[in-house]
Order: C-alpha cells, then sequence, then structure tokens
C-alpha cells in the first residue's frame, strides 16, 4: 500500500507494521486510549470505551506475531463501532433510553468481520437516538461536538464515528447511512465516509431503523483506508436475507486507475440549496476530475429535488414498523403499569426522545387509512422517478458530483428544534438511499468560516469500483490542509 | 391545494394512540406544528401526477430467501433472556393482558 504514488493508507499500513512485528498492537492501541483520555471529556465521541477489552485483544494480536501467525489485515489497528452496532455481551444502546444496558446475544456480521481481520474495538459511538438526526443532539447521552470546532454539531446521525475520526481516536470507524448518516458527518468533520450499494454489506446485527434504505459503511481518514475496509466488510452473508448473493466489487486494487476518458457529472439540483463557498469548493473539485483528463459535464437530474419528501415519509413509514417492537417485553426498558398495554404505553412514552416519537408518528400517520395512498403511495412512485432519473444521467455519465451537504457544520442547538430545516442537511445524500447506489464524501476545502467541506461522488449499483477510482484522483488534487485526523493514532 | 394536507391536533392524538405513545397537551401542540410542516414541505409529493407510476417498494428485485431446513444452534436462551426486563420459569413475563387476573 505505501508503494510510490499510491493513495496514503495508514491505517492498513499500522496493520502491517504490527504483522510484521515491527510495531506492537499495545502500544497502538495504547496510543488511541491516550488521545481518547486526552479529548473524550470534551468532544463526547463514545457511549462506551472498551479500554479493558481492547488491551487485552491488541495483547492476543501480539501474541499471535510473535508465533507466526497472521492476524489479519487490519491487525491491531483501532476501530470505533456505532452504537447500533450489536457486539455480543457489550452494551448496545443506539443512543436510546429504551435500550440503556441491552447486551446482544450475538455481534453483526461486519463486527465479526473486523474481528477477524484482526481489528481492535475501541468503543461505542455516540450517534442520533436510532440514527433519527442529523447532527447528533438528538443522542440521549447527550451530543458530540465536532473536533474541528467544538461549538458545532458533527453532523449525524453517525457523528460518534465522525468525530472520533476526526480527532484521531481511531483511524477507522463504522457508521450506518439511511439518509445520509455517514456521508453528512464525514462531510462535517472533514473525514472520508462511504455508503455501499444497498446489500454489499450485512445488516445482520444493525439495529433495524429503515430497513430498506439502511446500509453499513466505513469512516476513515483517506480514500485507501475506507476502501480497504469496504473490502474488509462487504461480500454476502447468508444471515441477512437483502444481502446480495454475487460477488462484490474488491476496489483496494483499483485505486490508481485514475478516471482518464470516464465523464463526471455535475448534478445541478445538487447546487441548488448550497452555500456559495461549498458550490465554489465543488467546482473546483470538478477542475481536478478535468485536469485528470475526465470529461466533465453539468447534468441536470431534476427528479432529485423530490428525494426530501419521499425519504421524509418512507423513512418514517418504516421506522414506525421497525421500532413497535420496543414493547418492554423482551429487552430494555420497562416501565410497570397493571396491564400490559398500558406498560408498552408507559415504556415508549419514557423510553423514546422527542425526535423518535416525531418520526414513529409521521410514519404511523403516512400509513394510516385514508392516507396511505396520497403519502406513503405516492413517496414510492417518487422513489422510481428518482431510481429513473440516475438510470438516465448513468447512460451519459459513469460518476455523479455535487457537495454531501449544502453547509459547513452548523452550530450547536441550531436546527434543533426546527425538524424541517434539520431534515434539510440531507437533501444532497438522500437520493442514493433511494436508489440503493453508492456514494461517498471527502474532504475538498473549506467553506469561508474555516471549517471542511464535503466533496460527495455518487455512482450506480454495484460501481463501487469507479467511485473510488474518482474519489482518489479528487484525493490527489484536493487543496492542501484539509481532512485527515487531528493528531493521535495513525 | 393549501389545507388539504393539513395534519390536524385530533390526528395527532391519534396516531400517537396507534403508535402506543402518550403526549402530554403542550406535546399535543408542538408535535402538531412540526408534523404539519414536515407534511407542508411533502404536500409537492402528494400533488404530483404520477398516475401509472409503479411504486418501488426497495432498492433492490427482492426474492424469498430459505435455507436449507437443518438442524443448527440458536442463540443461547440464557444469555438471551437475561435481557429480559422480567422473566419466570424460562419465558418473558408481562402484566396482564386482556384483563384476565394475574
Amino acid at each position: 500500500m505505501s508503494s510510490t504514488g499510491s493513495p496514503a493508507s495508514p491505517a492498513f499500513d499500522l496493520a502491517d507494521d504490527v504483522r510484521a512485528g515491527r510495531r506492537r498492537a499495545v502500544d497502538v492501541v495504547e496510543a488511541s486510549l491516550a488521545a481518547i483520555a486526552e479529548r473524550e471529556p470534551e468532544l463526547h465521541c463514545f457511549n462506551l470505551v472498551l479500554a479493558d477489552s481492547a488491551r487485552q485483544r491488541a495483547a492476543e494480536i501480539d501474541r499471535m506475531v510473535a508465533a507466526g501467525e497472521d492476524p489479519g489485515p487490519l491487525a491491531g489497528v483501532p476501530v470505533a463501532l456505532k452504537d447500533n452496532l450489536c457486539t455480543r455481551g457489550i452494551e448496545t444502546t443506539c443512543s436510546s433510553r429504551i435500550l440503556a444496558g441491552w447486551r446482544p446475544p450475538y455481534d453483526a456480521t461486519v463486527v465479526t468481520r473486523l474481528d477477524r481481520a484482526g481489528a481492535v474495538v475501541v468503543g461505542k459511538t455516540n450517534m442520533d437516538e436510532f440514527a433519527m438526526g442529523s447532527s447528533t443532539e438528538t443522542s440521549a447521552t447527550g451530543p458530540t461536538r465536532n473536533p474541528r470546532d467544538p461549538s458545532r454539531v458533527p453532523g449525524g446521525s453517525s457523528g460518534g464515528s465522525a468525530a472520533a475520526v476526526a480527532a484521531g481516536f481511531a483511524p477507522l470507524a463504522l457508521g450506518s447511512d439511511t439518509g445520509g448518516s455517514i456521508r453528512q458527518p464525514a462531510a462535517l468533520c472533514g473525514v472520508v465516509g462511504m455508503k455501499p450499494t444497498y446489500g454489499t454489506v450485512s445488516r445482520y446485527g444493525l439495529v433495524a431503523f429503515a430497513s430498506s434504505l439502511d446500509q453499513i459503511g466505513p469512516f476513515a481518514t483517506t480514500v485507501a483506508d475506507a476502501a480497504g475496509m469496504f473490502d474488509v466488510i462487504g461480500g454476502h452473508d447468508p444471515a441477512d436475507s437483502t444481502s446480495l448473493d454475487r460477488p462484490t466489487p474488491r476496489v483496494v486494487s483499483v485505486l490508481g486507475d485514475g478516471i482518464e476518458g470516464l465523464t463526471v457529472g455535475v448534478v445541478r439540483e445538487l447546487l441548488e440549496g448550497a452555500d456559495p463557498d461549498v458550490v465554489a469548493r465543488i467546482t473546483a473539485a470538478a477542475d481536478v476530475c478535468a485536469a485528470a483528463g475526465a470529461h466533465v459535464e453539468e447534468i441536470s437530474v431534476p427528479e432529485v429535488r423530490l428525494g426530501l419528501s419521499a425519504y421524509y415519509l418512507i423513512a418514517p413509514a418504516e421506522a414506525s414498523s421497525n421500532l413497535a417492537r420496543y414493547d418492554g417485553v423482551r429487552y430494555g426498558l420497562r416501565v410497570d403499569a397493571p396491564d400490559a398495554a398500558s406498560m408498552n404505553v408507559a415504556t415508549r412514552t419514557a423510553g423514546f426522545g422527542a425526535e423518535v416519537k416525531r418520526r414513529i408518528m409521521l410514519g404511523t400517520y403516512a400509513l394510516s387509512a385514508g392516507y396511505y395512498d396520497a403519502y406513503y403511495g405516492q413517496a414510492l412512485r417518487v422513489r422510481t422517478r428518482i431510481v429513473e432519473g440516475f438510470e438516465r444521467a448513468y447512460h451519459q455519465c459513469d460518476v455523479l458530483l455535487g457537495p454531501t451537504s449544502p453547509t459547513t457544520a452548523f452550530p450547536l442547538g441550531e436546527r434543533l428544534d426546527d425538524p424541517l430545516a434539520m431534515y434539510l442537511s440531507d437533501v444532497c445524500t438522500i437520493p442514493s438511499n433511494l436508489a440503493g447506489h453508492p456514494a461517498i464524501s471527502l474532504p475538498f476545502g473549506t467553506g469561508d468560516d474555516g471549517l471542511p467541506v464535503g466533496a460527495q461522488l455518487l455512482a450506480p449499483a454495484l460501481g463501487e469500483s469507479l467511485l473510488f477510482r474518482a474519489a482518489a484522483v479528487l484525493e490527489a488534487g484536493a487543496p492542501a490542509g484539509t481532512g485527515g485526523a487531528a493528531g493521535g493514532v495513525a | 391545494m393549501p389545507g388539504r394536507y393539513t395534519i390536524t391536533r385530533d390526528d395527532v392524538a391519534h396516531v400517537a394512540e396507534l403508535a402506543r405513545l402518550e403526549l402530554s397537551e403542550a406535546e399535543l401542540d408542538m408535535f402538531t406544528e412540526q408534523l404539519g410542516a414536515v407534511l407542508g414541505h411533502a404536500a409537492d409529493v402528494a400533488a404530483l401526477d404520477l398516475a401509472g407510476v409503479p411504486p418501488t417498494s426497495h432498492a433492490l428485485a427482492l426474492t424469498n430467501v430459505l435455507r436449507p431446513d437443518e438442524p443448527r444452534p440458536c442463540l443461547d436462551r440464557t444469555e438471551v433472556l437475561v435481557a429480559a426486563p422480567s422473566v419466570e420459569d424460562d419465558r418473558f413475563r408481562v402484566p396482564s393482558i386482556m384483563g384476565e387476573a394475574p
């Protein structure tokens, strides 16, 4: 990975050092825990720091290396997990009071795959409650702060994972992306975040929010690290009935292939609501693509304008069904009451926060008699239109380019009481979820406020190879001094 | 068609009941206003003429997936029950339902 001309891959270089015995996993993990000890009280990236189990796992990795065994491609690399990924015997709360103290009886498939690759889990990261939010402020454990400017939000819902990587707590993290929950916080924190094609990464053990949209994906400081992480976690899993039973693209090997001769479409509608300084960065990113030999053209996909409205009917509808399982019977909180029905009501009323209640009620309404066809049915027809719009675009272009978020990181508290303003943060990321397509956000310069701007690349289903090739080109051409981690492990 | 899709306070009270949530008077006011704003934004979708456009409920063409019907280990019962709020005789215990005596 470190050969001349290849994109930087600090996490995998670190693993190579551990595998070759040049560096001890226990030292790597101590460096991670020291970075956490220093800034975690200010930032609150984690719901749970797993110092003891991380030290034990690191010592095990070192013993394997000493015994001549290969612990795997992520040997000794500290990884942070979003707190909606099930970890056997380790508290998994989704940042909700209703799951406080819950210890799942099984591991998510991605957790098993990371373990087999030799990664060391250092903690469970803070998130918007049940991944519903765009700022990590709806968490029952309190907000995470943006490491680039602690008066700002880190984005969300995977804000803890994005901030943990940006703060240098861990070089890699996992999040989940239902409407932009990996890409938007990656953009706001100045790191790389990627949402894979729906079905390429197993959702087994991911606590469900909106099942037709949810997808797990990586956070990293570089494109190559994100690519390597995708290769580790991707692939068919019989435990997830929506997992694609066909070869998943392997992306690390194509990273250096460039984009000469490809067509990059700059999507006019994604730039429409964006701040002028964000638009300027995306224009500069398009110039980098052109300089790399790509044909760059402006393209119109008017259907994406409808994405936000459709999403905020479809996702709550699915959520209202998925969250019916929190009834105080089998796990999580129970508020006692004389009969089962009042116990259900008391438990859910005490256990869910305001944003989760809003979404459950919105979804229940959109699905209810008399409104089903006007809202939910109509949103599903709009989803068809969005898929068709992308099909047309990909007939003309190989990849698409736009901003990840219309703005840079906004101040804490600014949008919390105005749900519609908060939902508008997701306007550029939602269309990919509705279509099931892959997309990536990478840091590309800063806004007028000095905060990171994320460039977003989109590709058709299973177009991860093209996506990462284009991302590597943009990373190499990005203005100096943006992205990466603020000190820490790698 | 302004107003047609506006959610009322009674609608909010009704969906809260369906969703098994109890709202205070103040919460009812707040959620009616907030959900109204979101649904107002969704009016662009509701107003479109999409007759004849098929719905897409999922990005993938889903097919049913079956595994071979072979015995294999399931979750450990003790580990599952230890997470439950109340357990009796290796089963989940709940308060009375349908009003019968406990």
